[in-house]
Formats: C-alpha cells, structure tokens, sequence
C-alpha cells in the first residue's frame, strides 16, 4: 500500500464525494417528486390511468442503468430535431445527462415501491376516511399518502444504497465522482488497489450514513408498526 | 426492415448478445457457489466463520459493482504482473476481461445470494434435518435430500429479484473492454453515428432477456410450489 500517494489524491477524494452527493441528491429529489404522482396513478383501478405508467417503470426496471444513461447522453444527439431545440444546451451536458437518467431511474422503481405499498394499504383506512366524509384527493392526500409513504421506508432505504451506487456510472460520462477519481488516480500513480479500495471505503461510509439515517426515520415514522410488548 | 434499421449490425449485436448471456450465467454458478458457502458460514456455529461473511456481504453491499469491477480488473493485473516474474514468467500478462467481469459479479451477488438463501433455510424447521439425521442420515445428507428441496421454493423469490438485477449489472462488463452487446452497439454507433438506433436495440434485447426470465422463474416457482397449501 503506497499511503503517500493516497493522501497526495485525498483532496482529489474529497472534492469528487461532493459530486457523488449532489449527483445522488438531486436524483433522488427529483426521482421521489414524480414517483408520488405516478405511484397514485400505478395502483389506480382504472387501466387506462396505470397501463402508461407501468409501461415506464418496465421500461425502467428492466434494463440497465447504462443502457439508459447512454440513450440519453449519447442516443439523443442523433436526432437534428433535438440539436436544434432549446433543450439541446441541456443535453449536451454529461452532468445533466447524469442527472437526468438517475432521476428517470430511481424515479420508476420509487413508484413501484409506493404504488405497492399503497396497494396493500389496510381497507379500514380507507372506509374511516370516507366515512368521515372526506373527498377522494383529500383522503389520498390526509389517509392513503401519508401511510404509504411510511410503509414504505424499508424498502426506499434499500433504492437509496441502489441509486448511491448507481451514481459510479457517472464516472463513464465524464463525470468526476468517486469513481471518476479512483480511476483519475490509477490513472495518474497506476496503483489500482490504492486507487479504487479508497473509493471503496468512502462509498463503504456513505452507505454506512445513509443506513443509520433511515434506522433514524423508521424509528421516528413507523413507530405505530412496532410490535407492542 | 429490422436489418435495414441496424444497418447489417444486426448479428454483431446478436453475437454480443450471446456473450452478454453467457456472463451472466457463469456469474450466476459463481454466486449460487458463494452464496451457498456464505449462507453455511452465517449460519455455523463458529465465530470466524460468521464473521468473516458477515464481513462479505456488509463490504459488497456497501460499494458499487463498478468500482469492485474495476479494482478486480485493473487490480489482478498488477497482481499478476507482480507474481508472475517471481516464477520466471516475464511477458506481460493480460486479465482476460470475460474472467474478471465474471468473477467480480458472480463475487458480487454471491453476497445478495447469502442473504437469500440464509433466510431460506432458516425458514425450514430444525426438526426435518434432525429427523433425517435420526433415520441414519450425514449432515450433507439431510442437507441435500431435506432442506435444500424445501429452501429452494422459499429461495425462488428473492433468487429472481438477484438474477435479474444480475443481468443488468452484465452491462458494466464492456466498461472493462469485454465485446458484449453494449461494446458492439457503441462500435455500430460510432460507424453510423446513429447512437439512439443501436443503444434502443440494446435495450429491447436486455427487456426481452428479463421479460423471458420472470416467465420462466414465475412457472419455476408454481412448479416448486405444487404440494403447498393456499388458502383460498
């Protein structure tokens, strides 16, 4: 182990865990914002409202992040329509490719994970809701939203490790993420185990974090679940 | 019309297709392998046994497979770079990449694979295994004619949730230079500058090969679920 050329490459570590941060937040920010809609539309009755929907999240959940990320970064300059559009300054950026294919995603396994979760919503719930009288979008959003939501947190924990570490991808395009400076650095010293277990163990870190973060939450929002004693 | 959209790269990517598979099927028998050994591990009775994969499933899980790819790649080349000369080997050696991106997945879910099959067997009442045991049964024994039949139906869901994110994980392969469908798609690209065209190609292949697997892992388990009963 040459830890002289480690600590010679942590500014380099340090710098690009903020872009593996920004890069999983703004995914998961924007991923969640449309997961709730559509997670509502997914386990609607009617198929007219959840065919489109899980027409998405197939798409999405089944096939590779790469592949996705590729089509958008490297698929959509290929068509002049788009080059010439006023959206083209934004796809041609890798960081917003990034962005944006992480968001998309996070975005459809999110909403199978609520839509699931609302589904198995106990049916007293909603009878209590209507018997109090309350209109069908007061009661999504006072009764059924609320409840999901929270039924929800073990498995969105789990999308969240997912998503974090999805975020290396980001390395491929470009970007200067954990990844991109553990491959920076082998390529700089050529020391591949020094380069990518340094990844390795701030990745190990940050999972670390966000595990105790949702132990943290589900205490505090699934409280009324626990088996009582 | 399909040959005319790919522009002749048709059986190319066909061709990559079949290596794409035939990664993700021998990581899959490495990791059954790993899982199954690390499932044993956790549930032994001896301390460093335990620990040593509770160590392995918290450390894979907690880092992402291209980063582990890319440490086994690049790493075993220093390596074997550095061990080969030790025994008069002098040129340079080349990892083969189909190996490394195999071994690193098969490694990878091979944890996953641990935690699934863990709760498999602990699902399965002592009691069978010590009754094997009391009919003149080894351990192997009970294990492979009682429990493992068993495990296999409660194995069955979290096994098709691994497999198929297995398969995606297969993509990272052509990151390490290994010519699979997503390496042949960028080669067409890059000759037709049709990007969208070749990578949407890529993507039906990879919905197909899922779509196939969850038909079949669905009548898997039906099947595997035969003599139990459902409340209807």
């Amino acid at each position: 182990m040459n830890f002289a050329a480690i600590i010679e490459s942590l500014p380099l570590y340090f710098s690009s865990l903020l872009v593996t941060i920004k890069l999983l937040a703004f995914a998961l920010a924007m991923g969640l914002a449309f997961a709730i809609p559509l997670a509502v539309l997914r386990a609607s009755r009617s198929k007219w409202l959840s065919r489109p929907v899980w027409c998405f999240t197939y798409f999405f959940c089944g096939t590779p992040m790469l592949v996705q990320l590729f089509l958008i970064y490297y698929g959509l300059a290929q068509f002049v329509w788009v080059r010439e559009s006023f959206i083209w300054p934004w796809f041609s950026s890798a960081w917003f490719c990034a962005v944006f294919t992480f968001a998309l995603n996070t975005c459809a396994y999110t909403t199978e994970i609520i839509a699931g979760a609302i589904r198995s919503t106990n049916a007293g719930e909603i009878e209590a809701a209507k018997s109090m009288g309350m209109s069908r979008s007061v009661m999504i959003r006072r009764i059924l939203l609320p409840s999901a939501l929270r039924r929800s947190l073990p498995a969105y924990s789990n999308e969240v490790i997912f998503m974090l570490h999805g975020t290396s991808l980001a390395s491929i395009v470009t970007l200067m993420d954990l990844t991109g400076a553990a491959r920076e650095m082998n390529s700089t010293f050529y020391l591949p185990f020094e380069a990518f277990l340094t990844a390795g163990a701030f990745y190990l870190v940050l999972t670390f974090v966000l595990v105790g973060l949702f132990h943290l939450a589900e205490k505090r929002f699934l409280v009324h679940l626990r088996p009582r004693t | 019309m399909l040959h005319g959209l790919l522009q002749g790269f048709l059986p190319s990517i066909l061709e990559g297709a079949a290596i794409t598979l035939a990664v993700a099927v021998s990581s899959l028998v490495i990791a059954l392998a790993f899982g199954l050994a690390g499932a044993s591990a956790k549930l032994s009775k001896s301390r460093w046994l335990v620990m040593l994969a509770t160590v392995y499933t918290t450390v894979i899980r907690g880092v992402p497979d291209l980063v582990l790819m890319l440490l086994i790649y690049y790493g075993g080349q220093t390596l074997v770079n550095t061990i080969a000369p030790k025994f008069g080997y002098e040129d340079f050696i080349d990892v083969n990449p189909f190996i490394a991106g195999v071994i690193t997945i098969g490694f990878i879910f091979g944890a996953y694979l641990t935690e699934t099959f863990r709760g498999a067997i602990l699902a399965i009442p002592a009691g069978q295994r010590e009754a094997g045991i009391a009919y003149g049964m080894s351990k192997a024994q009970a294990f492979r004619r009682i429990v493992l039949p068993q495990m296999v139906r409660l194995a069955i869901p979290g096994f098709s949730n691994n497999w198929l994110v297995l398969v995606k994980a297969t993509a990272l392969v052509s990151v390490i230079g290994l010519s699979d469908m997503m390496q042949r798609a960028g080669l067409a690209a890059g000759a037709t500058r049709e990007p969208f065209t070749f990578y949407a190609a890529v993507a039906v292949l990879y919905l197909i090969i899922t779509t196939v697997s969850i038909i079949l892992l669905k009548a898997l388990e039906k099947r595997y679920s035969l003599g139990v009963k459902v409340a209807s």
